[in-house]
């Protein structure tokens, strides 16, 4: 580990306030020094969360390296549960306490991809690219199979041909305006998790 | 839930039946730990299996799946009998002394007005109250009227005697007696047991009357509205409910309006159906607001497109030619299977494991013509076309449909809110940026409509209004940010706002404080009216933080902020009695204090009418009171009867032996091409229910490692018994087949099931956990519902994941 003297005391300094190490006196040489690592905890920034997962709606600290700082990427490497919320009262269950495994799971996706008629693959492509085909396809199915009048003449301004499933657990935020969205395209066909 | 987790501290009794609470809900039923530890409260545990939540239960009993009702009906006739039943709140919170019209019948299974053709009952005059010429509903306190509630109900449920439902339960006797006696003292008006249940009750297709039964034995123990109390439902996911409460149903609009029907063109006829007006004198009847509420939302979503002259754009919304559901998710799989459906999206959504039949589900995608998937996670629904051997033995080749799978940001990705089983609105914060070029589902939605909006604003095309006319206020059109989203479906006043007396109560701009401010008028906007509060001119309430619990009961009003109007538990003026006085001394929550309404909780009432006024709890009914007889609300009648799961192990129903058209519901929808997808016992004898391991969140945590080390393989859980007659050994590869398709998983011969006697015959259980697929990094598995039938609840549509027919043989 590269770190002098000096930068020792100053993590120390921080993450050690009022504990061990130096109120102990262990004041190091340049050779323990080389052994020390720094805290993790103590240059990470907390952000409180929800967990995504069942209902109970535990609370989260996330941990994450980086300071926030434009072009930093912060990487989140610890949650624990929130010793302050009144549910969950710092405890994790066992699908909670792998929360940081699904935001770096291997089967995170990246990248816009289609899959073509018949064929046996993806195909990475832009966002532009997926765009313009989505909305492309929409208008001509809503176009082609919008019903404006049902056969008794009543108005009625459906569209059934195509569907949409909302997820259960996108924020309100995203749900109300996948519902202004969706409702205004005329859809009905239209369900979320709690559907089934 | 009516109540909230913490609340669960307070109970005297806990039932967990259902659901199994300590390992699908594990850090809410830490306050069932806390009430046995703290409130010397019991534990009873009714399921099928002897789950981790029966481990640490006071009383377990099994039961076989599917035969809650009768369970519950025994429960009722036991407490009318043995009068255990809390008087004064029966009596004057419940509509025990309405009388029913003439012409309500009840015989051979069937309520009044059954259409055999249709399968439905087409007729639900009779299912109604008789009126007096004031126009109210006439009721007789003293309960002796033949025609009112509580003798139609005690008479209907008198044929459900401990013999009986020992029969169909499959439970032994004197296990049910000792259970229904330790909750028939909760009719002590100082205690409350609390049910907690989740989808071991909703999927059954009599899952929404297995709730309503539960209910009526909280109401005849006079424990809904008190701490401690209530019917819960232990919802799944971390915002279904939030996502129901904003309407994203196939029949509803914001705060559980509902989307008009084709007949229904006259915009005040649709307004003053849904405007219900008090069936007793003095009775709130808060839907007679539903016009504020709707104009409201039309002002959100149109602005000033949104005039009286046109119904505030009432012709924009679809309107339906389907009753009940509308068209629910399993209505569109089955016209997306004839080629009717050609479009469809995912958004967090992966149906080929969560709906039924997997089959039916692959080979009705297959016949769409494009598909668009937006999810953090490669879904087995993005790759449904993709041949993974046994698990998916598709024709790639043959199969054209166009996937297009975008990535989208996780719960840790972005800034929002979420409701909680508790119905809290917790607000949580980004804390890292997503991977690759994922983008939040918000984005997407925005760039779909703008692009959308162009192209019908350059080239025209069907009914375009909507769309052009569709009011997008926000800063970045793209991206528009949660702070602006959540304040708009708060609502906020779109001229200055008054109150009765004219004096100004929101300024032209200003975010709205509550739902007694919307109007009809058009002054006001508020995109879901139940969650107006939540983001004031004090700010956002759902990223409140005090955690104080001043008067010591489990409610911290300053954390988040729960809807509606933050009130905590629901019909918390049930929690006093008639004169306004709490029931007993730990069961403070509200009371009349000479003056008005208070406590520690925020009263779900009329903050200022005084006991004498006469005004009831149940606010949100005509009636006043809560119904035991449903009225026309349900599909298979206003009493719920036990009808067998439509896979039966008994193929009979006992009650009505003679009747072989109520064997099962018989007002649950049943699409023709399904009938023949259905199994017999003879073929299938072994009655199986799905469920969750606490390792694993649905199909989600396979793809973490931590969970996927906990919990790698597939297995299914066979009695002993059985497992010794069939010859398996724990640990053998088992093929567990239903009429729809088989599974291959591992053997976990246990002594948590044993064979139920039922019928005169003895019924296996299978248990079958959820959580494998063909994608992620637990060894890959066959997904569950494969085995599932394409049937679901009369009402909901929620489909009978927890009762159906399999047959297990050595693999």
């Amino acid at each position: 580990m590269d770190m002098n003297r000096r930068q020792f005391f100053k993590v120390a300094g921080i993450g050690l306030a009022g504990s061990s190490l130096a109120a102990l006196g262990m004041a190091p040489t340049p050779a323990f020094a080389e052994q020390v690592r720094h805290f993790k905890l103590a240059r990470t920034i907390e952000t409180r969360n929800t967990c995504p997962y069942c209902s109970v709606g535990c609370g989260l600290v996330m941990y994450s390296h980086g300071d926030k700082a434009k072009n930093v990427a912060q990487n989140i490497i610890h949650i624990e549960g929130d010793a302050d919320h009144p549910v969950n009262r710092g405890t994790l269950c066992p699908k909670g306490a792998g929360l940081l495994d699904f935001i770096h799971s291997p089967n995170r996706l990246k990248y816009p991809e289609v899959r073509e008629a018949g064929s046996n693959e993806w195909k990475r492509i832009s966002w532009e690219e997926a765009m313009e085909r989505i909305v492309k396809l929409v208008k001509e199915e809503r176009d082609a199979n919008f019903i404006s009048k049902n056969d008794q003449g009543q108005t009625v301004n459906r569209w059934t041909s195509v569907g949409f499933l909302a997820a259960s657990a996108a924020s309100n935020e995203a749900g109300y305006l996948t519902q202004k969205v969706v409702r205004n395209l005329g859809l009905v066909g239209f369900d979320n998790q709690a559907r089934v | 839930m009516t109540n909230t987790w913490t609340d669960i501290r307070n109970a005297n009794l806990i039932l967990v039946m259902g659901g199994n609470a300590a390992e699908a809900h594990p850090c809410g039923f830490k306050w069932v730990t806390e009430a046995k530890a703290h409130n010397k409260a019991r534990l009873i545990v009714v399921d099928p299996r002897y789950t981790r939540t029966a481990s640490v239960s006071d009383y377990y009993a099994p039961i076989r799946t599917g035969s809650d009702i009768a369970f519950l009906g025994g429960l009722i006739n036991y407490l009318i009998t043995n009068d255990k039943i809390q008087h004064e709140y029966v009596r004057n919170y419940t509509d025990v002394s309405f009388i029913v019209n003439e012409g309500f019948t009840f015989e051979d299974g069937l309520f009044s007005g059954y259409n055999a053709e249709k399968r439905t009952y087409s007729d639900k005059s009779t299912w109604s109250y008789e009126k007096g010429a004031d126009g109210f509903a006439k009721v007789d306190p003293t309960l002796e009227h033949p025609r009112c509630v509580f003798q139609l109900m005690k008479k209907h449920y008198s044929r459900y005697t401990p013999d009986v439902a020992s029969n169909i339960c499959g439970m032994p006797q004197d296990r049910m007696l000792k259970i229904w006696a330790e909750i028939a003292e909760t009719s002590q008006p100082g205690k409350t047991m609390t049910i907690l249940y989740a989808l071991g009750w909703t999927q059954h297709s009599v899952g929404a009357q297995i709730i309503r039964t539960a209910a009526m034995v909280q109401l005849l123990l006079g424990n809904v509205g008190l701490p401690g109390g209530g019917v819960n439902a232990l919802r799944g996911h971390s915002n279904i409910q939030g996502l129901t409460d904003l309407g994203l149903l196939s029949n509803l609009l914001p705060g559980y309006m509902t989307l008009g029907n084709d007949g229904e063109q006259d915009f005040n006829a649709y307004i003053t159906k849904r405007a219900l007006k008090p069936l007793r004198p003095g009775q709130m009847s808060y839907w007679q607001n539903y016009g504020k509420f709707h104009v409201s939302l039309m002002k959100a979503w149109y602005g000033d497109a949104a005039t009286a002259e046109n119904n505030w754009c009432y012709d924009y919304l679809p309107k339906l030619d389907v009753p009940g559901a509308g068209y629910d998710v399993m209505k569109m799989f089955d016209m997306m299977s004839r080629g009717e459906v050609r479009g469809y999206f995912c958004q967090g959504f992966n149906p080929i494991a969560s709906l039924p039949d997997k089959n039916r589900v692959v080979a009705a995608l297959a016949k769409l013509k494009w598909l668009v998937i937006m999810d953090p996670l490669a879904t087995e629904t993005s790759e449904f076309w993709r041949n993974a051997g046994e698990y998916n033995n598709v024709d790639t080749a043959s199969i054209k449909t166009a996937v297009f799978r975008l990535p989208t940001t996780c719960f840790a990705e972005e800034d929002g809110s979420l409701v909680n089983s508790s119905r809290w609105l917790q607000w949580h914060w980004k804390g890292a940026e997503a991977p690759g070029e994922a983008r939040t589902d918000v984005t997407i939605m925005s760039e779909i409509f703008l692009k959308l909006r162009e192209m019908y604003r350059s080239e025209g095309g069907a009914y375009p209004d909507p769309i052009l006319n569709l009011n997008w206020p926000y800063k970045i059109p793209h991206e528009p940010s949660p702070e602006e989203l959540a304040k708009e479906f708060n609502g906020y006043a779109v001229k200055d706002v008054t109150d009765a007396t004219g004096a100004v109560v929101a300024k032209a701009g200003q975010q709205l404080s509550g739902f007694a401010q919307l109007k009809d008028d058009g002054t006001t906007a508020s995109g879901c009216w139940i969650f107006c509060g939540s983001w004031t001119e004090q700010g956002n309430q759902m990223a409140r933080r005090d955690n104080s619990d001043p008067y010591g009961v489990g409610q911290s009003l300053g954390w988040a902020w729960a809807w509606p109007m933050n009130r905590r538990i629901l019909y918390n003026r049930a929690s006093a009695d008639p004169s306004g006085k709490p029931w007993g001394p730990d069961k403070k929550l509200v009371w009349w204090n000479g003056k008005n309404w208070g406590g520690a909780d925020v009263p779900d009432f009329k903050p200022d009418s005084a006991p004498e006024a006469g005004m009831n709890p149940f606010i949100m009914n005509p009636e006043g009171v809560a119904r035991f007889f449903a009225v026309d609300k349900m599909a298979e009648g206003p009493f719920p009867e036990h009808y067998e799961p439509f896979e039966t192990p008994i193929g009979v129903n006992p009650m009505h032996p003679k009747n072989n058209k109520v064997i099962s519901n018989p007002a649950a929808r049943v699409l023709p091409s399904v009938w023949e997808s259905f199994g017999k016992a003879d073929k299938f004898p072994y009655a199986a229910t799905t469920y969750r391991l606490t390792e694993h969140f649905h199909f989600w945590t396979k793809h973490c490692r931590l969970n996927a080390i906990a919990q790698p393989e597939q297995f299914v859980e066979i009695g002993e018994v059985l497992a010794k007659e069939k010859g398996i050994a724990a640990g053998d590869k088992v093929r567990v087949s239903s009429k729809r398709g088989y599974i291959v998983a591992v053997a976990v011969v246990t002594k948590r099931i044993k064979p139920l006697e039922v019928n005169g015959q003895t019924v296996h259980q299978i248990g079958i956990p959820l959580h494998w697929g063909f994608s992620g990094l637990t060894r890959h598995g066959y997904l569950t519902n494969t085995l599932v039938p394409f049937v679901g609840d009369g009402n909901s549509q929620t489909p009978e994941s927890k009762s159906f027919l399999v047959n297990v043989e050595k693999a």
